[in-house]
């Protein structure tokens, strides 16, 4: 299967760089910017281009601070609605 | 905005930024609405942001923001209701789950919850977690255990781990002297009242699924009328444990997680299959 | 339909609870109030569907009290004076974050594990604060047990329209005798409006959601709460005070006293005028707000002021600051559980503002 195609957007001023989100990555899409924040932050980017928009950086964001899109094709739309967790545990009980 | 946050926008937006993608159909992950724009004052890489966004995630999916109250502890979680927009009720140090009882008695149709950490809910509080337990108040209690005291400054806590050091154990935890951790979630486990007693962390994305599928769980039966339901998470504590955000997640790991192994405590649903 | 019944006082306190339409109480047992506890236990619930619950301490009691006082029900407690000083932080709680409830206190003789027997000794825990920082309780003492019936729906109405806890100021004695008493007709339970306002019931879309707190951690926001509490306090005092003046228009001499031991006095001065000397009694209905102004209008006419009360001098600081001076202000108490005989009184009276036995 042909690698999923995402992106993020950082809240850089929600962003306390902790680099839970660097870890968590497996694209390792993202780095410690070497710009701060107003909070005095030093914030975290996304520097290469490999997202899959797979959630894994803004699950681990304490902050909320991460927004995460994927772009969706027609297969992928009917069998996933990944997002709705409410929607995974409808199957468990189904089943 | 200050100027080098603008010249690192910049940067962000012509080198990485794919319009194309960043669209409304694309969207699959964003923060929720229950979760309010107001800054969290949590220290870097703490867990309490993630079970907040967690709570608020649930309380949106299940649609329930206009039936929901839940009680803050005292601890670092205190200001829990400055960020979630439900209606929240501030408890006095331990006694989160007596508030949330009297809550739950007088409006038994909602959904109420207590959010305590380990002080709160293990130590000073324990008669009160105990007994809503026993009696299998029809409420979910939300426990995160760090294995210290937060606010006032990384004092040992019941459930600090042999050995750990903490401002008031600075060789160490001995248990000889100052008793062995307080495993309160085994405790509550073996009472009659809890329905579904479970133990998770957040410190990996799979993890943060499944706390969240957790308090889902703790929420939904809730509307079934069947028990309590507690579930721990274990977290971190950079500032206190003296780590950085990924040493404390490996230290959780590494430590804690062998001495509070993860799962489900009790889950009559699962037994059913 | 009123009702005329024999009861203890414990029990037409629990009856007028429920007759008040009273949603919740939750208490534990302590003697001498475990009465209240037991009537609601096998009464309330079948009849008009109140809560009840048997906490696990007195501290939870308070604190499940804070919680559904904090939804705008109508929510008690009762305890005795252990058991009291156990809810203290939770009733500055309460106070703090404005939440209406009623407490009661059957009081019983201290310190410590004390006696069983009535005592006043918990006037300063109650009218000073009890619990930390500036905060008041309305405090209403019956002295009959018919007070104790009428006051849990007059406490209630207080509660509500000052949003402030109201403690019920009772004693022993007046908790385990048995008098006449006229019930109320039964109150409906019904939800007071407007708290969306303020309480926490889940936050409907069009309003921001309410948060039932006493925190404020910046200084001029905790300033802020406290002047308006002070406000509130004041206004209650202008608005509030409830005495009952005992055949004191042509008094000579006053007798002070609150409770149970007012109806003592009141026999004593009856003794006394028939010994010819002219005595009234002051009982302050309400022991905050304090009817200052009033004992200190009947200073002027009088030639001294006892006090009696069944502690070693609580009240009695309130008599002489309303006093301020005018006359002197004696007192008389009997302490850990002992009642005093009205004869014992006016020996106390004629020995300490006539030099002697008339």
């Amino acid at each position: 299967m042909a690698k999923a195609k995402g992106d993020i957007v950082i809240d850089i001023e929600r962003c306390k760089g902790c680099e839970l989100c660097i870890e968590a990555c497996p694209q390792d899409a993202l780095e410690v910017s070497r710009q701060v924040n107003k909070k005095g932050y030093l914030y975290i980017v996304k520097v290469e281009d490999t997202c899959t928009g797979c959630e894994s950086c803004a699950l681990v964001c304490p902050e909320g601070g991460v927004t995460v899109y994927r772009v969706q094709n027609k297969k992928k739309t009917q069998v996933a609605q990944v997002k709705n967790i409410t929607s995974d545990i409808n199957i468990t009980v189904k089943e | 905005m200050n100027e080098k946050t603008m010249l690192d926008d910049d940067h962000y937006e012509n080198v990485i930024r794919e319009e194309s993608v960043c669209t409304s159909e694309n969207l699959v992950y964003e923060r929720p609405e229950t979760l309010l724009d107001t800054p969290l004052h949590y220290c870097p890489g703490c867990g309490h942001g993630v079970v907040h966004r967690i709570i608020a995630e649930v309380v949106d999916e299940l649609g329930i923001q206009e039936e929901t109250i839940g009680v803050a502890p005292v601890g670092c979680a205190v200001f829990a209701y400055n960020y979630l927009n439900i209606d929240m009720s501030e408890a006095a140090h331990g006694r989160a789950s007596a508030v949330a009882t009297g809550i739950k008695r007088v409006l038994p149709e909602k959904y109420v919850f207590s959010y305590q950490g380990d002080g709160d809910l293990a130590a000073i509080g324990t008669g009160e977690t105990i007994h809503t337990c026993n009696r299998g108040e029809n409420l979910l209690i939300i426990f995160i255990n760090n294995g210290i005291y937060g606010m006032t400054g990384g004092q040992m806590a019941p459930t600090t781990l042999p050995g750990m050091k903490s401002t008031t154990s600075p060789f160490g935890r001995d248990v000889k002297s100052m008793g062995a951790p307080l495993k309160i979630t085994d405790l509550v486990a073996q009472l009659p009242g809890t329905y579904y007693v479970t133990r998770q962390s957040v410190h990996k994305p799979a993890n943060v699924r499944k706390t969240k599928k957790a308090i889902l769980k703790g929420f939904q039966f809730q509307k079934e009328n069947k028990g309590t339901c507690f579930v721990e998470v274990v977290s971190n504590c950079p500032s206190n444990w003296k780590m950085t955000p990924l040493e404390s997640n490996k230290f959780l790991e590494d430590q804690m997680l062998p001495f509070y192994p993860l799962g489900d405590l009790k889950n009559p649903e699962r037994k059913e299959k | 339909m009123k009702e005329l019944k024999l009861m203890k006082g414990n029990e037409a306190l629990a009856e007028a609870a429920i007759r008040a339409g009273c949603d919740a109480y939750f208490g534990y047992p302590i003697t001498p109030q475990s009465e209240v506890l037991e009537y609601l236990s096998r009464e309330a619930e079948n009849r008009t569907g109140m809560v009840i619950l048997q906490a696990e301490s007195e501290v939870a009691s308070i604190n499940m009290v804070y919680g559904a006082a904090g939804t705008g029900k109508k929510v008690m407690t009762s305890s005795s004076s252990p058991g009291v000083s156990l809810m203290q932080e939770g009733i500055s709680y309460i106070a703090c974050a404005e939440l209406p409830c009623l407490l009661v206190n059957v009081n019983r003789g201290g310190p410590g594990l004390g006696t069983i027997q009535p005592s006043q000794g918990d006037y300063f825990q109650t009218v000073k604060g009890g619990g930390h920082g500036d905060y008041k309780l309305i405090v209403l003492a019956p002295s009959t047990v018919q007070e104790m019936a009428d006051f849990v729906d007059e406490g209630f109405e207080l509660a509500f329209k000052y949003r402030n806890p109201v403690m019920i100021l009772s004693d022993g004695a007046l908790g385990q005798m048995m008098e006449k008493v006229e019930l109320q007709a039964q109150k409906e339970r019904v939800t007071m409006p407007g708290l969306d306002a303020w309480a926490t019931i889940g936050k409907p879309v069009n309003r921001d959601h309410n948060v039932i707190t006493s925190l404020h951690i910046q200084p001029d926001k905790m300033e802020e709460i406290n002047i308006h509490l002070q406000k509130k306090y004041r206004t209650i005092e202008e608005n509030e005070i409830r005495v009952e003046m005992i055949n004191c228009d042509d008094a000579e001499y006053i007798i002070t006293a609150y409770g149970l031991v007012a109806r003592i006095c009141t026999k004593a001065a009856e003794l006394a005028r028939d010994k010819g000397i002219k005595v009234g009694v002051i009982r302050p209905i309400t022991l905050f707000p304090f009817p200052i102004n009033e004992i200190a209008e009947a200073a002027g006419k009088v030639k001294g002021i006892l006090d009696v009360e069944m502690n070693a001098g609580q009240m009695v600081e309130d008599v002489r600051l309303s006093v301020n001076g005018k006359v002197p202000v004696e007192f008389y108490g009997r302490m850990g559980g002992i009642v005093p005989t009205p004869e014992e009184i006016l020996e106390a009276f004629e020995e300490k503002l006539l030099g002697g036995a008339k």
